[in-house]
């Protein structure tokens, strides 16, 4: 140890302390055993689905059922035909419109009511903003399989049956909460003096929290926006309970559906629309994995 | 005289601010104002019809039929009906099993990720794609996976000489049940590793130098650093994890739709099975509602249970 010390210089010591922590006191062996197996081994069990997904998605109908012939973890002729037969044979492209348009819709209303109701709880500081707050934690809660039922008498006293409209109202009962208690977090890091500043140069409160608090708590709103997107492009059971036309349904709702035939075939295209319903999230996801884990998280640590 | 020209010409003034200024200004009417969107969302689609999910379940209200009071009836009905108890006892198992393999393989995946890795950040998002990807699409790859015929499971298994015949993965009650826990337990890994990894990163290593010097093996650093400082965010997770678990609804449908021989149903299927299929809106609100006392329960053993072991360490139970 004080050979390593006395061979680099202090800069550089600190700087690999840093990085390295004890790692130094375990050898390779030992890490390989302890830590690159066990991790490689959940890796690819996590991933083989994925992996299989896409696949199936790619291998002609042949290769698919005949498992003895052709080694099953790959494919030599690879087809985009069950792509094809997706996009131009079915309405999957209106049942991602749909999906898209949807979850918009409920993203974009949840957000613009959360700003306000976080904005109100964590700096308006009514009476009662605590129990408010404590309140809305535990709509947090509540789960969506033991509300389906009511909302959906709830849905056809609306009239909103088999409309986009009933899943855009019923999702943000879902992202508020959520989107809430993310944004009281980061409203609350924001200093107090920029907001006295501006109440003393004669702003309101709606002009403070549009030009200073928003402009912010972008990383906030932008966590929460993807946050809510994916929840919204999730969800299953409000979908599957308030939409009937087939050409209104969500990709998960459609693809569960409206696939399963009695066609042995059906695999290669069900796995297709299973991507490509998968793709949109994972490419958002790709862009913003740290505002992603920092909602994830966020939510849970407040 | 001059002090009560002052007080006559002052008040209609103050009033005049008053009517308006308040709604404006006061912080009591602006947090109604602001609080106004989210209330009327949650009220209408979330407080209204919980209340009305128990109000339906003392009714025979029937889809296109609203019912009339019945009190007890569909609660006597389910204390007599053995699929309700079978769906109980599922949920119980599925929960149990699938929330404590999740928090084992989540808390040491976290720990893992936690060490000195190369590509650390890209590991991170890899590991998170399971989460991302949504439910149903990934349920519909395990039930690939899961065919009885063509299940890559079994193609390997055999091939490797383990098995003789295909698995009946999705047809045998027992199968059934462990493979739509295991299908469960993907599924919730990576949010309990990522939510634990954040807060293991929030431990700060000198502890563990510390200890190190102080001769403690690698199982006391995590039993006696790790955990207790990990513990009221594990609490957190917990509760949620156990809340998403015995709710789930998702993942049975698609694989198994309750089947076989209802051995997969859960309450959530059930009630829906029940309620949308079947029609019986009064029956199947009945078995939602049964879930209330059970999910808060749940959230009372799991956050209750871990907030104890915090005070009993000693620290401010806050």
């Amino acid at each position: 140890m004080t050979d390593i010390l006395h061979k680099t210089s202090p800069s550089v010591v600190a700087a690999a302390d840093h990085s390295e922590g004890m790692s130094y006191l375990e050898s390779l062996p030992r890490r390989l055993i302890t830590l690159y197996l066990p991790l490689s081994v959940i890796l690819l069990v996590l991933l083989f689905p994925f992996y299989w997904m896409a696949l199936t998605s790619i291998k002609p109908d042949d290769q698919l059922l005949d498992m003895d012939k052709v080694n099953p973890f790959w494919t030599t002729a690879p087809t985009l035909k069950h792509f094809y037969t997706l996009l131009f044979q079915t309405n999957y492209p209106l049942w991602l419109w749909n999906t898209m348009f949807v979850a918009i819709g409920a993203t974009i209303l949840s957000i613009i009511a959360s700003v306000l109701a976080a904005y109100a709880i964590v700096r308006l500081r009514f009476r009662g903003a605590n129990w408010v707050g404590g309140a809305i934690f535990l709509a947090y809660l509540v789960p969506p399989s033991i509300l389906f039922i009511p909302l959906s008498t709830v849905v056809f006293q609306y009239g909103l049956f088999d409309s986009p409209f009933a899943l855009i109202l019923t999702y943000p009962t879902i992202l508020i909460p959520f989107s809430t208690w993310l944004l009281m977090g980061y409203f609350k890091t924001i200093p107090y003096e920029l907001e006295e500043c501006a109440l003393i140069d004669g702003a309101s409160r709606w002009q403070i929290m549009t030009r200073i608090v928003l402009p912010l708590a972008v990383p906030g709103l932008i966590s929460a926006f993807i946050f809510c997107f994916t929840l919204c492009w999730n969800e299953f059971i409000y979908a599957l309970t308030f939409l009937s036309t087939t050409s209104h349904k969500t990709v998960p709702v459609a693809i569960v559906n409206e696939f399963v035939d009695g066609d042995i075939y059906r695999w290669g295209s069900l796995m297709a629309g299973a991507l490509a319903g998968s793709l949109p999230l994972v490419i958002l996801y790709a862009f913003f994995v740290e505002h992603y884990v920092s909602a994830m998280t966020g939510a849970v640590k407040e | 005289m001059a002090v009560t020209a002052l007080k006559s010409s002052a008040r209609p003034a103050t009033r005049d601010v008053s009517a308006w200024e308040r709604l404006k200004v006061n912080r009591n009417w602006l947090g109604l104002w602001f609080m106004l969107p989210a209330a009327a969302f949650l009220v209408l689609f979330l407080a209204y019809p919980l209340g009305l999910g128990v109000w339906l379940s003392f009714t025979d209200a029937k889809i296109g039929r609203s019912g009339i009071f019945v009190g007890y009836e569909n609660y006597e009905w389910l204390w007599d009906d053995s699929i309700f108890w079978l769906s109980v006892f599922n949920t119980l198992l599925y929960t149990l099993v699938a929330s404590t393999i999740k928090f084992a393989v989540g808390l040491y995946l976290a720990l893992l990720l936690n060490e000195n890795l190369p590509f650390k950040a890209i590991l991170r998002a890899i590991v998170l794609i399971p989460f991302i990807v949504p439910t149903v699409l990934s349920a519909i790859a395990f039930w690939w996976i899961y065919d009885s015929q063509f299940s890559i499971v079994s193609w390997t298994l055999r091939h490797l000489g383990f098995i003789s015949g295909n698995i009946d993965f999705l047809g045998d009650p027992w199968n059934a049940r462990w493979s739509v826990i295991f299908a469960n337990i993907w599924r919730g890994v990576p949010f309990v590793a990522i939510t634990l990894l954040a807060g293991l990163q929030t431990v700060s290593p000198s502890l563990y130098e510390a200890a190190t010097i102080d001769g403690a093996s690698s199982w006391q650093r995590f039993r006696y650093i790790t955990y207790p400082l990990l513990t009221p965010i594990i609490a957190v997770v917990m509760t949620f994890s156990v809340l998403f678990t015995f709710t789930d609804f998702q993942l049975i449908w698609v694989l198994t739709r309750g089947g076989p021989v209802n051995a997969t149903h859960l309450m959530a299927t059930l009630s829906y099975q029940r309620a949308i299929i079947g029609g019986q809106l009064g029956e199947g609100a009945a078995i939602a509602t049964a879930m209330i006392p059970f999910l808060l329960a749940a959230i009372l053993i799991s956050w209750f249970g871990l907030q104890r072991r915090k005070w009993q360490q000693g620290e401010s139970n806050d």
